[in-house]
């Protein structure tokens, strides 16, 4: 676990080809929480998270996005995505320790082996991606993450082509292995914030829209009344925005 | 067995048709041999053929190794450098206006009536389809496994070995499939223009004696070997990119 992750601010516009994409805006990503990002398609989510990971060459970005505790952002995040990114010709422990390898040097195996099996995934370790389920290549996407061993991990609609029993599932297993760190989530799903954000924020048009997350620990119960209330409400919202773009 | 029944079923019939037009048209064997007599003329001279037949299959595989290594590696260097695709990849699309054949001669004059004229053709014909399959592959990594590798930190050159060469292997494999079709004629045609040795010699040879057998004998050897380079270099492709893809 690394020690005391920082805190993120984002703050500035975006421009695609001269046209505006967002902002004006500011959005404060807590130390050790999980951050989450709603909003309709189009309307930058992505892109934002792409420029948090320094990734993005199409964008104009006007402003910065900065840790609290004065050190660079980018060689300190880790991006999780839908499983689409694992290697199809590396088997699932060639893809958990692909990052070593990346920056060539010599990958902690026995670490890996460790991570696997808190993913449950000790039996798969020799199979190839096509050969895992959804819910199983999502589990290698998540050791994946956790080997980098990052302080800032950036999620991008991981579980989103999931079915809803796997998507809860893996939501509460990612929370469990991502506490502690400062997590910015970007997804579709109203659920999904009101289940695991200790802050949630819609991201429109016009800006940032803060939204209270329910009380209780994350990640909560898919039956708890007050997150069903909180999603309930977010719905609204992004429907709301939706009919307004 | 039942995949091998089809193609002899085939190969069959197209023996009949071909025997059936030589009777019935009552074709003479110096204008259209019938099978039998080919069959005759392949085995009476076996020793023959296989000499010349030897000649080509060295041209064509050592075409076909140099342009799969010289093919790779410029696709590698094109997809790496944006300079070097500013620069090469006009130059690499002009010359394929020139008729490949049109430089037979050429060839013939520089490097001589040797194997390398014939090698040289055979790597003209094959290079150019080798690197732009393998090229526009590379150029197709998807973006997600990109933004992956960036993020853990990958410079260029491991983004291109460990992700991007690859996850291009497939596009690699059919531009050698073709490869292994086209090599061969390159090979004929460099024979054709100068040559004392290979099949293609051979078939001009038999051609201006009138042995019109001898020249269906050397074309249907030159026709299987065509077939077998292209079967062992598929099989050899699948069983490479499978072993990549379990290791």
């Amino acid at each position: 676990m690394p020690a005391a992750p920082p805190a993120l601010v984002i703050d500035g516009s975006a421009r695609i080809g001269g046209l505006p994409l967002f902002g004006p805006l500011r959005l404060d990503v807590a130390a050790a929480r999980i951050t989450c990002l709603l909003g309709p398609s189009g309307v930058g989510k992505t892109t934002l998270l792409r420029l948090v990971a320094g990734i993005d060459e199409v964008t104009h970005f006007d402003g910065h996005v900065t840790a609290s505790d004065g050190g660079p952002v980018t060689g300190r995040v880790a991006l999780m995505a839908q499983g689409a990114d694992l290697l199809p010709w590396l088997d699932v422990m060639g893809n958990v320790t692909l990052g070593a390898r990346l920056r060539g040097t010599r990958p902690d195996r026995d670490r890996a082996r460790d991570i696997l099996a808190r993913t449950g995934l000790t039996d798969h370790a020799r199979k190839r991606p096509d050969a895992l389920s959804g819910g199983q290549r999502q589990r290698v996407a998540l050791a994946r993450t956790l080997m980098e061993d990052r302080p800032i991990v950036l999620l991008d609609e991981p579980f989103s082509a999931l079915d809803a029993g796997t998507r809860a599932q893996m939501q509460e297993l990612s929370a469990r292995h991502l506490a502690g760190r400062t997590v910015l989530l970007v997804t579709h799903d109203p659920l999904e914030a009101a289940r695991l954000g200790h802050a949630i924020h819609i991201l429109t048009a016009e800006g940032l829209e803060t939204v209270a997350p329910p009380a209780a620990p994350v990640p909560r119960p898919v039956d708890d009344p007050e997150t069903l209330a909180v999603q309930g409400r977010l719905l609204a919202k992004l429907r709301a925005h939706g009919a307004a773009t | 067995m039942s995949r091998l029944l089809p193609i002899a079923a085939s190969a069959a019939l197209a023996l009949g048709l071909w025997q059936a037009l030589v009777v019935l048209a009552a074709l003479p064997p110096f204008i259209l041999p019938g099978p039998a007599r080919v069959a005759e003329t392949l085995w009476a001279s076996r020793a023959l053929i296989t000499e010349h037949a030897g000649i080509t299959v060295a041209e064509v595989l050592i075409g076909l190794a140099l342009g799969a290594v010289l093919g790779g590696l410029s696709a590698i260097g094109l997809a790496a450098s944006p300079a070097a695709r500013r620069l090469i990849r006009p130059m690499m699309v002009f010359s394929q206006a020139i008729p490949v054949f049109a430089l037979a001669p050429i060839l013939t004059l520089w490097l001589g009536y040797g194997l390398w004229s014939k090698i040289a053709m055979a790597l003209l014909i094959i290079y150019f389809p080798v690197t732009s399959a393998f090229f526009d592959a590379l150029m197709r990594t998807p973006q997600a496994m990109l933004d992956m590798g960036r993020v853990m930190g990958a410079r260029p050159a491991r983004l291109m070995w460990h992700i991007r060469v690859p996850a291009a292997l497939p596009g690699f494999a059919s531009g050698l499939r073709l490869a292994a079709v086209y090599a061969p004629i390159g090979a004929i045609i460099g024979e054709w223009v100068g040559a004392s040795k290979g099949l293609g010699y051979l078939m001009l040879l038999a051609n201006g004696r009138a042995k019109i057998d001898l020249m269906f004998a050397a074309l249907i050897v030159l026709a299987v070997f065509t077939l077998l380079l292209h079967m062992g270099v598929d099989r050899a492709c699948r069983r490479w990119l499978d072993g990549k893809a379990a290791g």
